[in-house]
């Protein structure tokens, strides 16, 4: 596959700028500040790229992906007063600032070589110039791909955060009746395009995850016959799919360390689940936890040196947190209620979880010490928090109660840090457990 | 009168165990009868399953009752082997889940080694919150589903 090339697309400084007009005071900006908690979707208006037959699509999956994500409001191309933008000049200011828009995003397609060239230009309505341009050539059936990193590209520009549209989703695909679902590993683009199933639904697959460095999951499915479940390992492009150690015990809830490297995991032996971690490579096998207690759901830490997991060591289920070679290990949950589930986010500032009560179940962040907690969302049962890449929005899934011997719907869901935007991604099928990847590389 | 009702129950009762003789192979589903030493011999005279308190894998005196009762069938008709279920309901995460559901399932199988039956005979696994019966959200469904089911082969 010919990989998307960026260029920087520098100059093109709009003649307006030094004419910029005094701002409005009800003007939107083109910024978003993501350490202040109430800021207001920034209006963005995308024009359909010029230049070839997919331009339009394009078009469609950059808004989508900015009106997703919550920070923006894409404004309808049926309000757009300027009908005759041209890919490379600077937008004539006046008339889009009329219709309420912070920004312009414009692109032009050319047909270079067997693939295509793709310029884009974000305007910065407010102050009049370019706020960022790139230039890619790849081939025309990468499109997409190319939409969504434009898309991060602009999110990047307005918020100077890391985007995280061009990623998947892994996901299980659940359906057929409640007392004999099928589970299948399924992996779409984040936004819900491209779905297929990786395992075959024979038996049962579930708890996929992503290697943070490589298009590679682990997930546990249960044997074709007798046998203990077991942690497999499978690329997502080629299907290529290997065993993760062949033990006596069911081996489960398996996770990636964040160099792809090791992937730490419980294996069950006579009623006591403890924490392992395997070389990837070596496949050699050390043990992290040795108690007689559930010992389960292990995440390293974003730099590796640490793990945390649940435990119910003390009585109810809480989280711990250990060295990453095992010990020290000391409780860091302490409010009312079971917590399960933690993720460490990728920029190591939390950790999210899962925490049931007496209300229901709910999904929320707390600080590696503990501190800081803060529930995001909450349902009948909400469960399997994931992160994006980018440590400001999480994917969790959703069930609804089941009635009449009907198995509830289960769907997926985003909601970013604040807990302001949830939204639900849409799905084929039922679906649970969400495994963010990481950037697809360039 | 009162015969009347006794009747009544009796033939409640009667058509109960014809329904669950549904899902057998073996079972004649015109009659209570089953060959003795059958699976569904097993399921219906012996019971197939325990239950457990929320979040818990301790056996209960129910559960004694019917661990008794297979160790004894087990003990009579030695060719089959053995899986022992864990479940659990859907008020846990998972991967919790499948790790209480193993510890279940260790539980009943430890129940019946130490009534004589050879652990050789008995593997475990665990469906954690994948697999229930019945398919529900009240706390009847729960208290049915935080279940060890002993499976014959």
């Amino acid at each position: 596959m010919l990989l998307p090339r960026r260029t920087t697309l520098l100059g093109g400084a709009a003649l307006a700028a030094g004419a910029a007009a005094p701002f409005a005071p009800a003007q939107a900006q083109l910024t978003i500040d993501m350490s202040r908690p109430t800021f207001e979707p920034v209006p963005i208006a995308v024009v359909d790229f010029s230049g070839d037959r997919v331009g339009a699509d394009m078009a469609n999956v950059i808004r989508n992906d900015l009106q997703n994500c919550g920070l923006f409001r894409s404004i309808s191309p049926s309000a757009f007063v300027q009908k005759d933008i041209n890919a490379t000049a600077p937008p004539r200011f006046p008339e889009w600032r009329s219709i309420g828009a912070a920004g312009v995003v414009v692109g032009s397609i050319q047909s270079v070589g067997g693939g295509i060239k793709v310029d884009f230009r974000l305007w910065d309505v407010v102050v009049g110039q370019q706020a960022t341009g790139l230039s890619f050539t790849s081939q025309q059936s990468n499109w997409r791909r190319l939409a969504h990193i434009i898309a991060d590209a602009i999110y990047k520009r307005v918020t100077g955060e890391e985007g995280y549209f061009d990623t998947r989703i892994a996901y299980v695909g659940e359906s057929g009746p409640g007392n004999a679902r099928v589970k299948r590993i399924a992996v779409m683009d984040q936004d819900g395009a491209n779905n297929r199933y990786i395992t075959d639904g024979k038996t049962i697959a579930i708890t996929p995850r992503f290697s943070p460095t490589l298009q590679e999951i682990v997930y546990m499915a249960y044997p074709d016959g007798r046998g203990a479940p077991r942690v497999f390992l499978q690329n997502v492009d080629s299907g290529r799919r290997e065993l993760l150690g062949n033990f006596p015990g069911m081996s489960f809830a398996p996770r990636f360390s964040p160099d792809g490297s090791r992937v730490v995991m419980s294996i069950a032996e006579n009623g006591q689940s403890d924490i392992y971690e395997m070389d990837v490579r070596g496949r050699g096998l050390r043990r992290l936890t040795n108690s007689p207690a559930i010992d389960t759901s292990p995440c390293y830490s974003s730099d590796g040196s640490q793990i945390v997991f649940n435990s119910d060591r003390g009585g109810a289920q809480q989280l711990y947190v250990m060295s990453a070679s095992g010990g020290g290990e000391r409780r860091i949950s302490f409010g009312s209620g079971r917590y399960a589930t933690p993720v460490w986010s990728p920029r190591g500032d939390w950790i999210a979880f899962t925490k049931i009560s007496s209300g229901g179940f709910g999904i929320g962040v707390m600080r590696p010490d503990g501190g800081g907690e803060r529930m995001l969302a909450s349902g009948f049962l909400v469960e399997g928090p994931t992160w994006a890449p980018n440590g400001r929005v999480l994917a969790y899934f959703q069930g609804q109660p089941s009635s009449a011997g009907r198995a509830g719907a289960v769907t997926l869901h985003q909601v970013d840090i604040t807990g302001r935007f949830d939204r639900q991604i849409p799905t084929p099928t039922d679906a649970s457990d969400p495994a963010w990847s990481p950037l697809i590389p360039q | 009168m009162k015969i009347l009702k006794a009747f009544a129950a009796m033939a409640a009762l009667f058509v109960m165990a014809a329904c669950s003789n549904t899902n057998n192979e073996n079972a004649n589903a015109a009659s209570t009868t089953v060959t003795p030493g059958s699976v569904a011999d097993f399921r219906q005279n012996v019971g197939d399953r325990v239950f457990f308190d929320t979040d818990q894998s301790t056996i209960r005196q129910d559960g004694r009752d019917v661990l008794n009762r297979q160790a004894e069938w087990l003990k009579k008709y030695t060719n089959y082997q053995i899986t022992m279920a864990g479940h659990c309901d859907e008020r846990g995460t998972r991967e919790y889940n499948l790790a209480l559901g193993e510890r279940r399932a260790n539980a009943a199988k430890q129940y019946l080694v130490a009534q004589g039956i050879p652990a050789s005979r008995i593997q475990t696994i665990s469906y954690g919150k994948e697999r229930p019966d019945p398919v529900g959200s009240d706390e009847a469904a729960w208290a049915r589903n935080r279940r060890a089911v002993t499976e014959l082969q």
